[in-house]
């Protein structure tokens, strides 16, 4: 079923989502949010454009496919904890740079552990909804 | 850089699954990924087993936060040795899979499966944290769901939700005795939880808390009376993944068994031998009866699987140096057997397409060669002298002599006769005896590459097997070793405290 309100309100409030989303990814750092809410936003935003346009255009939408995003975001959190083994530290360490970076006050390898969290979250999300949406 | 050898058993065989991920479509690829990321993961074991009897116990601390605060990983002899059957079992099936796995197998993730089944293995033997352990266990429980249920067969189905039933009610006690314990220590770090509940009498909850545990761990490792779920769906799955499933799954439970009932219930284990001791006897004469009364051969297997968990437990229950020492070679004996046997008994199916004993014969004289591979580990799991089962079973009973528990050596011994006749009984109905029905021999044709990629895995099990018979002494040296360490919780405590209690 084609609704008229959600094809039209989705075209607006996706980017608007996404934003939202890599919002609260950064700002996870401190406060509430992170990799794993953030990554939930966004795939609700390209969950929502599949209802309004169906599976099919959602996919074309994403442009990637959602198997390769949870592997690519399982890499960087392993990578992200592997970065202290370069220093002699164990597994997980938390690395600081000691630049302030604007926004976000720090950058760490915790953020790209969240990037990854982030992407594995949204492409498990959307591989789920795109089978269920295409069954 | 002691450290890293501790992480590697997990970052393997996890990079391996994720690499599987990015090559999904391309199942050469995969195939190759799986085999070269077991053989790297064994030799990571190896590696961790020569530090740790080179340096004594060793411990990590992730993400640097120091114990009891941060997730610590410890690795003793005992736990490195486990982690060295893990990578064995995750090679050998791994090439096994090569070629008894099916196209559509393939297609749903068949070996990124495998390795984040690996993953959970490794992580539950080398985890100092119980609520760790819960994790690694629920990583290796989903992946078991997922390889136990593949391939959607109807009666695979029913076992699959027999199988997922039992382990989530296990999740729920583990879960709960989890959170009575924190409630009542405040710390779930395992050498934290045993400095603090060693300088005080056991009374009101922690008794409870241990029979919870017991409970939810005696149900993963099939324990009387909680063992129906595994014969009840192991069959089902395909041969490759049942040998995986019965060499490590239930492993582990028998490994967290003995590691929590070493540690921090030592006052438990004391008094409650006698239950300890009673749930050895009927694990062992329930899947030995069980066993005799199958006219299947992957059903008799399973219920033996059942039967040689009561062995493992046996150590637990004596608590000596040589009980615990006997339990932890009789555990590496039993994966490399039973192993064995399934995978021939894979190949057996693959000749003839059945697995009933009625219906299978004189396999002998056309695979002479399959029906040594049979009879050796079938020999070796009875407990037949030179083979490894036997000294197993030898310091067992010796150590049950020497403090005086003679039901259960009668039990034991008697059980062994029954697993000697049920299965010599299945090796000659399969070998021996003429083929009903059909007059000439004829079995299906399977393919050169195959058939040496089925026996390259079951030839290299039986000969484990066979060589921890011969030259048992090291071997069993090492397993004393372990038992030495496991009865003196202080170099453990001290090893990720960092001080001497």
């Amino acid at each position: 079923m084609q609704s008229l309100i959600l094809s039209t309100a989705i075209r607006l409030l996706m980017p608007l989502f996404l934003l939202f989303s890599v919002f609260l990814l950064l700002r996870g750092h401190n406060e509430p949010g992170g990799g794993f809410v953030g990554g939930l936003v966004a795939a609700a935003a390209f969950a929502l454009y599949s209802l309004a346009h169906g599976a099919e255009a959602g996919r074309r939408m994403l442009r990637v496919d959602p198997r390769l995003m949870v592997a690519f975001g399982l890499m960087t959190t392993l990578v992200s904890g592997m970065l202290p083994f370069f220093s002699g530290q164990p597994f997980l360490t938390s690395l600081w740079s000691t630049f302030p970076a604007p926004v976000i006050g720090h950058a760490g390898s915790p953020l790209l552990f969240d990037t990854g969290v982030y992407l594995v979250v949204a492409g498990m999300s959307l591989l789920i909804i795109f089978s269920l949406m295409e069954d | 850089m002691r450290h890293l050898f501790l992480f590697l058993p997990l970052l393997i065989p996890l990079v391996t699954a994720v690499l599987g991920l990015l090559a999904w479509n391309k199942p050469r690829l995969q195939r190759m990924l799986g085999v070269c990321g077991t053989a790297t993961l064994l030799a990571s074991a190896a590696a961790l087993l020569v530090t740790v009897l080179k340096e004594g116990i060793i411990s990590a601390q992730a993400g640097n936060w120091p114990a009891p605060f941060g997730i610590t990983l410890v690795a003793d002899i005992f736990s490195a040795l486990m982690v060295l059957a893990a990578g064995v079992m995750g090679l050998a099936v791994s090439i096994y899979s090569l070629a008894d796995t099916d196209r559509h197998h393939e297609s749903v993730g068949y070996y990124p499966l495998l390795q984040v089944l690996l993953l959970g293995v490794c992580g539950s033997f080398l985890t100092g944290d119980l609520f760790n352990l819960y994790v690694w266990f629920e990583v290796m429980l989903i992946a078991s769901f997922v390889l136990l249920a593949m391939g959607g067969r109807r009666e695979q189905m029913e076992g699959a939700i027999k199988y997922v039933a039992l382990n989530l009610i296990a999740s729920a006690f583990f879960l709960a005795g989890i959170g009575l314990l924190y409630g009542v220590v405040g710390t779930l770090n395992m050498a934290d939880l045993a400095v603090r509940l060693r300088a005080v009498p056991h009374v009101g909850t922690v008794p409870v808390i241990a029979v919870l545990l017991f409970c939810a761990f005696s149900i993963k490792a099939a324990v009387f009376p909680f063992f129906f779920w595994l014969p009840a769906s192991y069959h089902t799955a395909p041969v490759a993944v049942i040998t995986i499933f019965s060499a490590l799954l239930t492993k582990v439970g028998v490994y967290v068994l003995i590691r929590i009932f070493t540690l921090i219930f030592i006052q438990e284990t004391s008094t409650g031998q006698p239950v300890i001791l009673a749930a050895t006897i009927f694990t062992m004469m329930a899947g030995a009866l069980g066993a005799t009364a199958q006219p299947e051969l992957r059903r008799i297997l399973t219920f033996c699987v059942v039967s040689q968990i009561g062995y493992m437990l046996m150590g637990l229950g004596i608590m000596t140096p040589l009980a615990l020492a006997g339990s932890i070679f009789f555990m590496l004996h039993i994966i490399a057997a039973k192993s064995a046997l399934f995978l021939s008994t894979g190949i057996v199916s693959r000749l003839t397409g059945t697995t009933e004993l009625a219906r299978l014969g004189g396999l002998y004289h056309k695979r002479p060669l399959l029906a040594a591979l049979f009879l050796v580990p079938a020999l070796s799991v009875a407990g037949i002298p030179p083979l490894s089962g036997f000294w197993g079973k030898l310091a067992l009973i010796q150590a049950a002599l020497g403090t005086g528990h003679y039901l259960t050596v009668t039990v034991a011994l008697g059980v062994s006769i029954l697993t000697l006749y049920y299965l010599v009984r299945a090796w000659s109905e399969i070998f021996w005896k003429k083929r009903q029905g059909t007059d000439n021999d004829e079995y299906h044709h399977v393919s050169p590459t195959h058939r040496r990629q089925m026996l390259v895995p079951t030839v290299l099990l039986a000969s484990v097997s066979l060589l921890m018979g011969i030259a048992a002494e090291p071997v069993f040296r090492l397993s004393l070793l372990a038992a030495r360490q496991l009865l003196d919780p202080g170099s453990y405590i001290s090893a990720v405290l960092g001080v001497r209690p």
